[in-house]
């Protein structure tokens, strides 16, 4: 270990490369071993489109950024204190989020002529003082990762596929962390192809001990555990949370689960991880489309399972009738919308808050349903767990929002049981009920009762035209439907006496109401603490549950002089609010890139709005 | 929790308190008698069957079925009965749907669920043209027709129902027709019985929009030379006096009479049901008038394992070797940490 440690308090941390170079696994590696030895961290993987876009190109870089730190983590911060370019074109994609004399580890066997021309530098960067500034480390990682496998019985072209170990055990050194957690996945991982393991193994020695020796390499770094509460902890993406809150709610309430869809990026990852669990009574099908997906979740409903489906936004679209058959027949489904760049195909690898007012809107008629949105990668387990437990206590559709960048980011989450999280009570029709109707109203959800098929002398006949309040047989009769319709709405809006109240984080008599919904949770937040610590009056309320809206919104409101609403859209909340609060004036801040809000960026638009 | 069936039902314990809102006349009403007709004779319970339908005449037939019943969107009902039946296997699940909800706006459902084998049976009420819409021309519509939409004779090529579903690796295939109630209570008992998905097509006159299309093989003094009913193990006979049959002259099917040029029944083709190989069946599907008879009766049935028992038998196998023996179990499972 180098004799120059020095201490920081939080870091920022880029691994870029080609797509194919492995750098979403280099970076979710890293991130397991930091969150282990006990920093708090937020990560924010970047991918392109693309599978294997043209090697070398700017559009073919794929990273991923990790903010740790000493202290609570609630975003993947912004500029990098240390940047890992595999190649020129990662250099290149990142130059402009590099902090000043940050430091640069390059690999100098992929900097000759023909890679700067691919990635489009006019001049080699290198020579030409445009890193002038930067701690620059040129390391000949390929050259070193083929001689530290030398003596692995592995195909030669598996030779130089290590190089992100290698860059991995340089960086390891650089912030003093363990080997043994990579080394125990690759053991893991390549449990039936050990050369290549070993081959994986020493490439990340050699880059761990390239930086001790190596006099390159200023000082190495450490990041002291941070302060979390007690427990246990894990490290969990937002959509492996979505995938457990949703076994969580099943097995709490005692039912079988069922997933109806179709495979779209970024909500994948939630049918592969939900098709690894059939063993708690998991049916997942993967369906021929989008509308399959959702109609066989709605006939398992109407059969008594916790139905699932899940999508992005053009998946959502495709869905829009069924959301509305089950908003009719008042069958509990929950939709899981992982949002995406829009409109269209869009921006599919990257984030964006797109779909609120298709959420809320999106379906023909007057089509109330419950939409809630998960705000970090770890409270996706509790909003998908809320959602279920509304959609089969409520007997309605919910729509959870979340979105790409907390899908498939990570950050520790203090595990937490099944036991501890509220009951759920399935609004399912008691056996002894007599002179049941199909259409009989509780009186305070003012949900109908669940029957299911098998139950002997509750057959009923349900479908899409309209209800007769009470028989539920079908009805032309016109004051009939207005009061349907009513019913309907009146039914999702009580939700509001189920949920908790919007929360403020900041005194009562800030300058500036900062809100926001969903996933942006940890950029706004890391912004508006750094102003308070500042001490600039500026407040965050921060929305879960968008459609009802809590109970105490208006209240919260009314204290403030100011209120912007910032949103990853061109304004969707924010027209919402305007049409189901209009006493109020909203600003609004908007970032329409396919990016997370920066720290920057905010705090900068938070003052001039105090200031004016 | 399947249901033994105390008393035995009638086709009166299927009728539903709801008027039937079919057109004077329609098709409809006797396939809903024979339904109701079926029911009592396949040993299941009334709140073991569900009725599940998409969009179009034939699609209100759920309200009309004293069980449960679903009446969903327009094409989509295969997809919802596929959840039904995988959330509960013990249901015995009934999709009735047209020739519109199921090969134009439902085409994709329809061989998806035919391709995986799911155990529903589904009833194909084909009139070839669209009723609820008021008389549109159908995928199943021959060329040529005039109809609302196409007031100048349509140009579109039509469907066979039945090569549509074999192309789709369907395994089991019936063809029935309105008007013969007795016959479409045998092939709906046999298509219960059948393990995956059964698929029938039922012939149905629409008498607003698409009177008597089916006439050419039903009329009276055509009605016997047209019509080839076949049984698994018997001899492919017709014939107003029962003496044509088909044979197989090199690759193609030809009538062919008895006691004409040396032919006896020795020579005729015997249906074989079972024959995975769908050559055959798929000739015998595509037969038109006049040059052939049609064929009715249970063209197809080969056993297979359904999805439905696949899917399940998997989630079972998956329980002997869960690795988590609860949720809890799970979230604490690989890395973990302890901050005190």
């Amino acid at each position: 270990m180098s004799d120059k440690t020095v201490e920081l308090d939080e870091v920022v941390i880029k691994f870029a490369g080609d797509s194919g170079d492995g750098m979403q696994l280099t970076g979710s590696q890293f991130s397991n071993t930091t969150a282990f030895i006990g920093n708090d961290l937020a990560t924010f993987p970047d991918f392109p489109a693309e599978i294997r876009a043209p090697q070398g190109t700017v559009a073919g870089v794929s990273g991923f950024k990790i903010q740790f730190g000493n202290q609570q983590i609630f975003s993947p911060g912004d500029e990098a204190d240390v940047l890992i370019a595999m190649n020129p074109a990662a250099l290149k994609a990142n130059l402009d989020w590099i902090k000043e004399r940050g430091t640069i580890i390059i690999d100098s066997d992929s900097f000759r002529a023909k890679d700067f021309e691919k990635a489009q530098f006019e001049s080699n960067p290198l020579e030409d003082g445009s890193l002038e500034g930067y701690n620059l480390i040129e390391a000949p990682i390929t050259k070193l990762t083929k001689d530290s496998v030398a003596d692995c019985d592995i195909e030669n072209k598996f030779r130089t596929r290590s190089k992100n170990m290698f860059a991995l055990g340089i960086v390891y050194w650089l912030f003093s962390r363990p080997l043994s957690i990579t080394e125990n996945f690759l053991d893991a991982k390549f449990k039936s192809k050990p050369e290549i393991a070993k081959a994986n193994k020493q490439a990340l020695k050699a880059g761990y001990n390239y930086a001790l020796t190596v006099e390159l390499l200023p000082s190495a770094y450490t990041v002291k555990a941070a302060t979390l509460p007690k427990g246990k902890y894990r490290s969990i993406t937002g959509n492996t949370a979505t995938a457990w809150g949703i076994l969580a709610a099943g097995e709490q309430a005692n039912l079988d689960l069922f997933l109806g869809t179709y495979p779209i990026t970024p909500a994948s990852d939630i049918l592969h991880e939900l098709s690894k669990h059939k063993n708690f009574n998991v049916v997942s099908l993967q369906a021929e489309d989008e509308i399959a997906g959702i109609c066989s979740a709605i006939g398992a409903s109407f059969a008594g399972s916790l139905a699932i489906t899940s999508t992005s936004g053009p998946g959502l679209a495709l869905k829009g009738e069924a959301i509305g058959l089950a908003m009719m027949t008042e069958l509990p489904i929950v939709v899981i919308d992982v949002q995406r760049g829009g409109p269209s195909t869009g921006l599919p690898t990257k984030t964006e808050q797109s779909d609120l007012l298709q959420a809320v809107y999106g379906r023909n008629g007057e089509s109330p349903v419950i939409v809630i949105a998960a705000s970090t990668p770890s409270n996706c387990f509790d909003y998908a767990y809320t959602a279920a437990k509304l959609a089969v206590e409520h007997m309605t559709p919910v729509i959870l929002l979340t979105d790409g960048f907390i899908a498939n980011g990570a950050e520790p989450w203090k595990i937490k049981s099944v036991g501890e999280m509220p009951s759920i009570t399935p609004a399912f029709v008691s056996d002894r009920e007599e002179d049941w109707k199909a259409y009989d109203r509780d009186e305070d959800k003012l949900n109908r009762k669940w029957a299911v098929p098998g139950m002997k002398g509750f057959e009923h006949r349900i479908g899409g035209l309209e209800k007769q309040e009470v028989t539920g047989n079908v009805s032309y009769e016109p004051s009939n439907h207005e009061t349907m319709v009513k019913l309907r709405a009146q039914k999702v809006a009580r939700v509001a006496n189920y949920i908790p109240d919007v929360e403020i984080n900041g005194s009562d008599d800030a300058e500036l109401l900062v809100v926001g919904w969903g996933g942006t949770y940890g950029g706004l937040h890391t912004a508006v603490e750094a102003m308070q610590l500042n001490g600039d009056a500026v407040a965050h309320a921060h929305f879960n549950f968008i459609n009802p809206l809590p109970k105490n919104t208006a209240a919260i409101f009314s204290q403030y002089k100011k209120i912007v609403v910032c949103e990853l859209n061109n304004g969707q909340f924010v027209k919402l609010l305007r049409s189901e609060l209009p006493q109020f004036d909203y600003l609004q801040y908007n970032k329409i890139q396919g990016l997370p809000f920066s720290k920057g960026e905010l705090i900068t638009e938070f003052r001039r709005l105090v200031e004016v | 929790m399947e249901h033994l069936v105390e008393d035995k039902l009638t086709f009166k314990d299927f009728e539903t308190d709801q008027d039937v809102r079919w057109c004077p006349g329609c098709g409809d009403y006797a396939i809903l008698k024979a339904v109701q007709k079926t029911l009592p004779e396949i040993g299941k319970a009334k709140e073991d069957i569900v009725f599940i339908s998409g969009i179009g005449c034939s699609s209100r037939f759920p309200y009309y079925v004293e069980t449960y019943g679903f009446h969903t969107i327009h094409g989509r009902a295969p997809a919802v009965a596929t959840g039904v039946k995988l959330a509960n296997p013990k249901l015995s699940v009934w999709q009735v749907t047209g020739d519109g909800d199921a090969l134009a706006i439902g085409g994709n459902h329809y061989i998806h669920a035919l391709r995986r084998n799911i155990d529903i049976n589904i009833l194909l009420f084909n009139n070839e043209i669209y009723g609820l819409t008021k008389g549109q021309f159908s995928p199943t519509s021959a060329t040529g027709i005039k109809t609302k939409s196409s007031p100048q004779g349509t140009v579109d090529r039509a469907f066979n129902p039945g090569k549509l579903a074999v192309g789709a690796e369907s395994n089991f295939f019936a063809r029935v027709i309105d008007i013969e109630p007795k016959k479409m209570i045998d092939v709906f008992i046999q298509a219960e019985q059948h393990k995956g998905t059964s698929l029938i097509e039922i012939l149905q006159n629409c008498i607003i929009f698409n009177d008597k299309v089916f006439a050419d093989v039903t009329a009276k003094d055509v009605k016997l030379d047209r019509q080839l009913w076949l049984e698994h193990g018997k001899p492919m006979m017709f014939g107003a006096e029962n003496n044509k049959g088909l044979i197989l002259n090199g690759l193609k099917l030809e009538v062919v009479t008895i006691g004409e040029n040396g032919i006896t029944e020795a020579d005729i083709l015997v249906h074989d049901a079972h024959e995975e190989d769908s050559t055959l069946h798929n000739m015998l599907i595509n037969m038109s008038a006049p040059d052939f008879p049609v064929a009715f009766g249970v063209i197809r049935q080969v056993e297979a394992s359904s999805f439905n028992d696949n899917v399940w038998k998997q989630i079972e196998e998956e329980k002997t070797n869960a690795k988590f023996n609860s949720v809890d179990e799970l979230m604490n499972s690989g890395v973990t940490w302890e901050i005190d």
